[in-house]
């Protein structure tokens, strides 16, 4: 706890002395609620130091304060005006009047047995029976998914790999384009034959099943490349945040 | 060499540096650009550019979908894409119907609607030229029913409003009634699910920004199934700068991500350096190994 | 009745989504968009459920003095004033009837300065970790391990106004080995190449999981008998 105290001042005496030296630029906020934030970054930042009890404070704040946001958005958003309001609409005249006066429809009465069902996970009686309600989520999620996996990722990225290999831009010949069209189709070939295991990848299928692997391997290579300009970018926002709305160091 | 290990080399130093000192070169490498006020301006490429063409080539009063996929775990990369596509939207006189899939997304439609539509807009009406619908739950199911019925879950706006007393809501029957989505996030539910539920069995153009760990997984759509892609920091400020272009008076407004890629290329060289050294070590260390390994043999 | 009820379900609901597509008329068009909203109705039942078991757990801690569980009594509190700042929509105007989010509330203060700087800051510490782990990591091991380097090297330097400056020396007609260019050319090209095998095989996985769990071969999202 000592150390980790230490740690908190030392990250206070680096802000203290960013902030001297700017003095002057803009006044560091008086907002409580930004200081709160701050002090929350600051503490999941502590975190690089070393586990403590200023980060663990914070992650499981985080988790209490993140499952009840999403409750009161699907509550508000989706639960009151698409179930509540449509079994029985006079309910929500104190909270949504203008949807109050409208026609009940009984079919909902459906989902809502079904999401009651999807509760009783939590009865140390029944919770066999919220396996209807994720039946019916399973259900829904496979029969949605198979059509349109089938059309726009299996048989649309076809459709997008049958282009000519032999490009020609305004009456001649184009190395360029003709050369990235034959890198597209072989590298789709090569990397779908090196996913193929149902045959020993030997001779002629070995040798596209290489050039498979070259391909993603540039494929990594290029989401490595992307995933740290996001993880940076991420930073970036934080440090204008604590350098800018807090210690009010930005013009 | 090292105080601790004598026998430790400088190369070995290096090789076994403390995470903590490479934590304080990326911290560093980010605190001076952005104190600094370090930008650089970007030139859009074709992927990024082909989103500014398509809105710069709706008509008046065309109706666009702009669905907040996102929350703050990617709000720098992703905001300064929305702030920019609003701009643009209301300068080209677009009505914007905003919409989320992400519960994060529902605070962010209010915060950007308040920081830039009503600000720098004053004169837009809301309900006329831009409506806020709010976060619905179920990912690619709503997004299954609002293909082919947007009223069966919005019966209201966000404010509380009965969907067809908002002006701009009384024409619109499903998808198809928009002439763009905008889907902008990347995660799950994003552009992928908009591209498979709703571009593609709908007919209807999509495009979009991702962050910059999903842009890469969504090329294979663009052009023929996603009309363009606004990938990471980099791809939000390549739109803020085409948008100066085309519209010089957005010079003096907010770029957030023109003057996040100062820090970001800092950054970015920091880790190449460090890559850099790790392999240099690594050379060295299998060098030596592969010495000591004969000497070993020859003494035996 | 434990496990064949759900099966039936399961079969019933994907086959009518599946039919409904082909058939997009009375019944199948009809049903197939009431299953989608009843799905996503059925979404916010799980996220109660999380809720409540997320109270469960921690409640659990607290009642038997768990290790760290003064750190349970930060998660329900954080949960419960959230929940009632939520639920009452505790200030803002126009109150109850308005947004959820309404400028000025205090869920909507609540998200602002406590939800997105733990979030945020949270994915920013990756930063730090993934700098960490390429310069211990990412090595020319082998011919692969090299192929990988360089494109991330590539994309990391054409990314940005750096890599413009770098090769911009470079005469017209070797214009297309700028850095920048390079960078452009590897996302649209190979990578574009290498997602597109891997959607495909991912898609053929999802078709293949889909018939399976529709048939009801595969049964394991039902858990243990036991249960």
């Amino acid at each position: 706890m000592r150390k980790d105290l230490v740690w908190l001042f030392a990250g206070i005496l680096f802000f203290g002395l960013l902030y001297l030296l700017n003095w002057g630029v803009k006044a560091i906020s008086t907002d409580l609620l930004v200081w709160i934030g701050a002090f929350l970054t600051l503490a999941i930042l502590s975190f690089l130091y070393q586990d403590n009890a200023f980060y663990k404070f914070a992650e499981h704040l985080f988790v209490g304060v993140s499952a009840a946001y999403w409750m009161c958005m699907g509550f508000w958003n989706t639960l009151v005006p698409n179930l509540i309001a449509k079994l029985h609409p006079p309910i929500v005249k104190g909270v949504l009047p203008a949807i109050a006066e409208k026609p009940p429809e009984y079919w909902y009465i459906i989902p809502a047995a079904l999401g009651i069902m999807f509760l009783m996970r939590l009865s140390p009686k029944a919770p066999w029976i919220s396996r209807w309600a994720l039946a019916f989520i399973v259900g829904t999620t496979t029969g949605l998914n198979l059509v349109r996996y089938l059309r726009s990722d299996f048989l649309g990225q076809i459709k997008s790999t049958l282009i000519p290999v032999i490009v020609v831009e305004n009456g001649s010949l184009s190395v360029g384009g003709s050369f990235s069209n034959i890198v597209i189709v072989v590298g789709v070939l090569c990397g779908l034959i090196y996913f193929f295991f149902s045959k020993e990848h030997k001779g002629l299928f070995g040798v596209a099943s290489r050039v498979g692997i070259y391909i993603l391997m540039i494929t990594f290579g290029a989401s490595f490349g992307y995933t740290v300009m996001a993880r940076i970018s991420l930073l970036v926002g934080r440090m204008r945040f604590l350098l800018g709305d807090w210690m009010g160091l930005l013009q | 060499m090292n105080p601790d290990n004598p026998k430790m080399g400088f190369f070995e130093t290096i090789a076994n540096i403390d995470r903590r000192v490479i934590f304080l070169f990326i911290g560093f490498a980010v605190i001076i650009p952005v104190l600094l006020s370090f930008s650089c301006t970007e030139e859009a490429t074709p992927i990024v550019q082909a989103v500014y063409d398509e809105i710069e080539s709706l008509p008046e009063g065309s109706k666009v979908l702009i669905s907040f996929d996102y929350g703050p775990s990617t709000v720098p990369e992703v905001q300064p894409m929305i702030d920019a596509l609003l701009r643009h939207s209301c300068e080209k006189n677009l009505k914007m119907y905003m919409m989320a899939l992400w519960g994060t997304g529902h605070n962010l439609i209010s915060e950007s609607m308040q920081d830039i539509i009503e600000k720098e807009f004053p004169h837009k009406i809301y309900g006329v030229d831009y409506v806020n619908l709010g976060y619905k739950a179920g990912n690619q199911g709503l997004i299954n029913v609002i293909l082919t019925d947007m009223k069966k879950m919005y019966t209201t706006d966000a404010r509380g409003s009965e969907i067809d007393a908002v002006p701009m809501m009384v024409d619109i029957r499903n998808l198809k009634s928009f002439d763009l989505i905008l889907s902008m996030g990347g995660g799950f539910p994003g552009i992928k699910e908009w591209v498979l539920f709703g571009g593609d069995p709908g007919n209807i153009p999509v495009a979009g920004g991702a962050t910059a760990v999903s842009a890469p997984l969504l090329y294979p759509y663009y052009p023929r199934q996603l009309l363009g892609l606004l990938g990471g920091i980099k791809g939000a400020a390549e739109y803020e700068s085409a948008l100066i272009k085309g519209y010089p008076k957005f010079k003096t407004h907010s770029h957030p991500a023109i003057d996040m890629m100062g820090p970001q290329t800092v950054a970015h060289i920091v880790i190449v350096f460090f890559i850099v050294i790790g392999n240099i070590t690594f050379f060295i260390g299998r060098k030596r190994e592969e010495g000591e390994k004969r000497e070993g043999g020859v003494i035996k | 009745m434990r496990r064949q009820i759900p099966v039936v379900i399961t079969f019933i609901v994907g086959s009518v989504l599946i039919i409904s597509v082909f058939i997009p008329h009375k019944p199948f068009g009809q049903l197939g968009e009431n299953f989608s909203v009843y799905f996503d109705i059925i979404a916010v039942f799980a996220f109660i459920l999380g809720a409540g078991n997320l109270l469960r757990v921690h409640g659990n801690r607290i009642y038997k003095k768990h290790k760290d569980w003064p750190y349970s009594v930060v998660t329900v509190a954080g949960f419960t004033v959230m929940m009632i700042a939520g639920l009452f929509k505790i200030g803002g105007s126009p109150g109850i009837t308005g947004d959820l989010t309404e400028p000025g509330s205090m869920f909507e203060d609540l998200y602002m300065y406590v939800f997105t700087p733990l979030m945020a800051t949270m994915f920013a510490l990756l930063a730090f970790y993934v700098a960490s782990a390429s310069h211990r990591a990412f090595r020319a091991k082998n011919k692969e391990a090299t192929v990988l380097l360089l494109a991330a090297f590539v994309i990391l330097l054409g990314r940005t106004p750096f890599g413009v400056e770098l090769t911009s020396w470079l005469p017209d007609p070797l214009s297309f080995l700028e850095i920048p260019n390079l960078a452009s050319w590897i996302m649209s090209v190979p990578n574009m190449a290498g997602q597109r095998a891997i959607m495909v095989g991912i898609a053929l996985g999802v078709i293949a999981m889909a018939l399976r769990v529709i048939l009801g071969v595969e049964r394991t999202y039902l858990g243990a008998d036991s249960e």
